[in-house]
């Protein structure tokens, strides 16, 4: 698709026109009224989230409505979503990057900051629902007077592993290739403050052909590592569940279930983001139609590939034939969530069938609002599968269901509020388009017309 | 060299240098500390727990009265059930009650300034608060009982208490420490008429042996480091 891929970008730009673009809204722009409003907001609900952590470490998990038998609530089912939708940025970057789809250039460097910002937020739950989370470090295997190693068979210390190490590993790889952009904003900024700033994070970077070999050998490894880490991470948040005894749990196609369902949410995230940025920061001539209708296609991809799980999910349980299971899929068909599971079919499967039309895929307004759907959909998944199969455990006499209490909004609420307002800040101190790849790729485009 | 150079070079070039000459130096500082300083603070956090600061071992707390076990166990040969009663039958050894201590110091010492705390509480009827020296946290179970019915003589925890003027903690009493002897106890298993011995070393046989007075209390050696043997 590399050499016969219809253009990207518009014919008529030149380097220097692409530079300014990404970077003049930056160094040259004062940020609007409505980007102090919209920070103010995230801000006040960064402090509410900061509030809902507060109370929850001072009363513990009792705020919530967790209790048994449904003692993963708001925070598991947050957890798998953020994470989920931290996915795609490290996806579009790498796999795009070694699969060589150069149109991921507009949109690779917001993708991953999102990626950080939300596997951050990610790595908060599984900390917050513990019942002592001031004791999280005991799933380190550190040398300790107790003479203990972490529980292996525990799914918390994998999830420990796997979640530490994307959250590193994605850092780097969103650093590295910030670099040469950082050095573009030292020497264009203006006031020395900047450039210093600027200057140091750049780490001295020339641009000398050295420099460039070693940044592309170095991009290049990470992007092959960083593949097999993608998937790896969401398997094993898939496997907390599979690894358990739980009816609706212990399937063995949740690993790649759940990957998908990660790419699925996170390029639907990508997409919304897409949206907003192209148009606070006038990125028209970058974010094209075409990746629209790129990014459209990946998404009906992971829809497709999602209904299809669901139909392997309830086929085996109907074809595994034990009880539990077939009680399992008549209670999600049948049972008190039964509505809710509906409305994450629509939000998920039905809803985005619309972008097989091409027309409807470089529809802003349709990907937007498609893209917005998909994220709905995507959280209930997650809290259903939580609901679905805790509240219809092995014990008839246990059943009970959930009940959201106040705190367990507040926390969902606030930790979107959090998202927002790293977000903000990212979009009004970075480039927020790799501009040297962006360049590439206008090369490459030039080339090919020539 | 670096003035003259600075003072010939126009003025344009020296001000569109971004950083002094010594940044290179700050830069791989912080490139070199941003590796060490996190695992530096780790390491000297993973020290701290295994010193006296933490555990508190070879501390010796202030006493209402300076009780010398020296003096009492090592001198004069009281052995340790004539003031810590209760060890073979129950959780807590005890502490003696004030008329223990005066069974003697009713006729000896009797004006001794330092026994004063002892003669006022006998008067008033009030029990000397004496500090606890071995403590532990309130989710480990512990039982003395158990353990000298079963082999464990009260040195192989407190130490040389014959030698101690005051009382010391002499074990670090960390969860790491009980296993030690919770995963491979034989070692430390002495025949029943040596627990309450106030000097006591392994003798030379003490492999052999060990395995045999497993045997002889009957100690299922297989359950001994389950998380509920302790934390009940």
């Amino acid at each position: 698709m590399s050499a016969a891929a219809p253009p990207s970008l518009p014919p008529q730009a030149s380097y220097a026109e692409m530079v300014g673009l990404v970077a003049d809204p930056v160094l040259e722009r004062r940020p609007g009224r409505l980007w102090w409003i919209a920070f103010g907001v995230t801000l006040l609900l960064t402090l509410g989230f900061a509030a809902c952590l507060a109370w929850l470490f001072i009363q513990g998990v009792g705020i919530w409505g967790v209790n048994t038998p449904v003692v993963w609530g708001f925070a598991i089912a947050n957890f798998v979503w953020w994470l989920g939708i931290g996915h795609a940025g490290t996806l579009i970057s790498a796999l795009l990057l070694l699969t060589r789809q150069g149109w991921r250039a507009s949109i690779n460097r917001f993708a991953e900051a999102m990626t950080l910002f939300a596997a951050t937020i990610a790595g908060l739950f599984p900390i917050m629902h513990l019942g002592r989370p001031y004791r999280f470090y005991w799933l380190l295997p550190y040398p300790n007077t107790m003479e203990l190693w972490p529980q292996w068979r525990s799914a918390l210390v994998w999830d420990f592993a796997a979640i530490s190490t994307y959250i590193i590993f994605s850092i780097l790889f969103w650093y590295w290739g910030l670099i040469p952009d950082l050095a573009t904003m030292r020497d264009r900024a203006h006031s020395r403050l900047a450039r210093r700033l600027y200057g140091i994070f750049a780490l001295g970077w020339r641009g000398s052909a050295r420099h460039w070999h070693r940044h592309d050998v170095l991009y290049r490894a990470m992007a092959a590592l960083a593949v097999p880490l993608v998937v790896s991470v969401h398997s094993v948040v898939g496997m907390d569940f599979a690894a358990s005894l739980m009816p609706g749990w212990q399937e063995t196609i949740f690993p790649p279930y759940f990957v998908v369902g990660a790419m699925f949410s996170g390029f639907a995230m990508v997409l919304t983001l897409a949206v907003l940025l192209r148009w606070g920061l006038g990125l028209q001539e970058i974010i094209t139609a075409r990746h629209f209708d790129a990014m459209g296609k990946i998404v009906l991809a992971g829809s497709v590939a999602m209904g299809l799980s669901y139909l392997t999910e309830w086929f085996n349980a109907w074809y595994g034939g034990a009880w539990i299971e077939r009680g399992h899929l008549r209670f999600l068909f049948t049972g008190d969530y039964a509505p809710l599971y509906f409305a994450m079919l629509v939000c998920n499967v039905l809803v985005p069938q619309l972008l097989w039309s091409g027309r409807l895929r470089r529809n802003l307004v349709v990907a937007f609002t498609v893209s917005i759907v998909v994220n709905i959909g995507m959280w209930l998944e997650r809290i259903l599968i939580i609901w679905n199969t805790l509240s219809h455990t092995h014990l008839p006499a246990m059943r009970h269901l959930f009940h959201p209490t106040f705190w367990d909004w507040a926390t969902l609420g606030c930790s979107i509020g959090v998202f927002g307002c790293l977000f903000l800040c990212f979009a009004r101190l970075l480039p927020a388009v790799a501009m040297h790849d962006l360049n590439k790729q206008l090369h490459g485009e030039k080339e090919a017309r020539a | 060299m670096r003035d003259d150079l600075d003072a010939s070079a126009p003025k344009d070039a020296v001000a569109a240098q971004l950083f002094p000459p010594w940044a290179t130096l700050a830069a791989r500082i912080a490139l070199v500390s941003l590796v060490v300083l996190p695992l530096g603070l780790l390491g000297l956090l993973m020290t701290l727990q295994y010193t006296p600061y933490i555990t508190g071992q070879s501390i010796t707390p202030d006493q209402p009265v300076p009780f010398s076990h020296e003096h009492h166990v090592g001198g004069l040969g009281i052995e340790c059930r004539y003031c810590h009663s209760s060890v073979e039958t129950s959780r807590f050894a005890g502490l003696p009650p004030t008329h223990t201590c005066m069974t003697c110091h009713s006729q000896l010492w009797t004006n001794a300034a330092m026994l004063e705390p002892v003669r006022r509480s006998l008067a008033e009827g009030r029990p000397i608060r004496w500090r606890r020296v071995n403590e532990l946290p309130d989710y480990a179970y512990f039982d003395h009982s158990v353990h000298v019915r079963n082999g464990v003589g009260c040195t192989s925890c407190h130490g040389p208490v014959d030698t101690m003027p005051l009382m010391r903690q002499a074990a670090p009493l960390t969860m790491g420490w009980c296993l030690d002897c919770h995963r491979n106890p034989a070692p430390h298993l002495r025949p029943e008429s040596e627990i309450f011995a106030g000097h006591w070393a392994p003798p030379p046989g003490q492999e052999a042996r060990g395995a045999e007075l497993v045997r002889h209390y009957g100690i299922r050696t297989e359950h001994l480091a389950d998380c509920s043997v302790c934390h009940r």
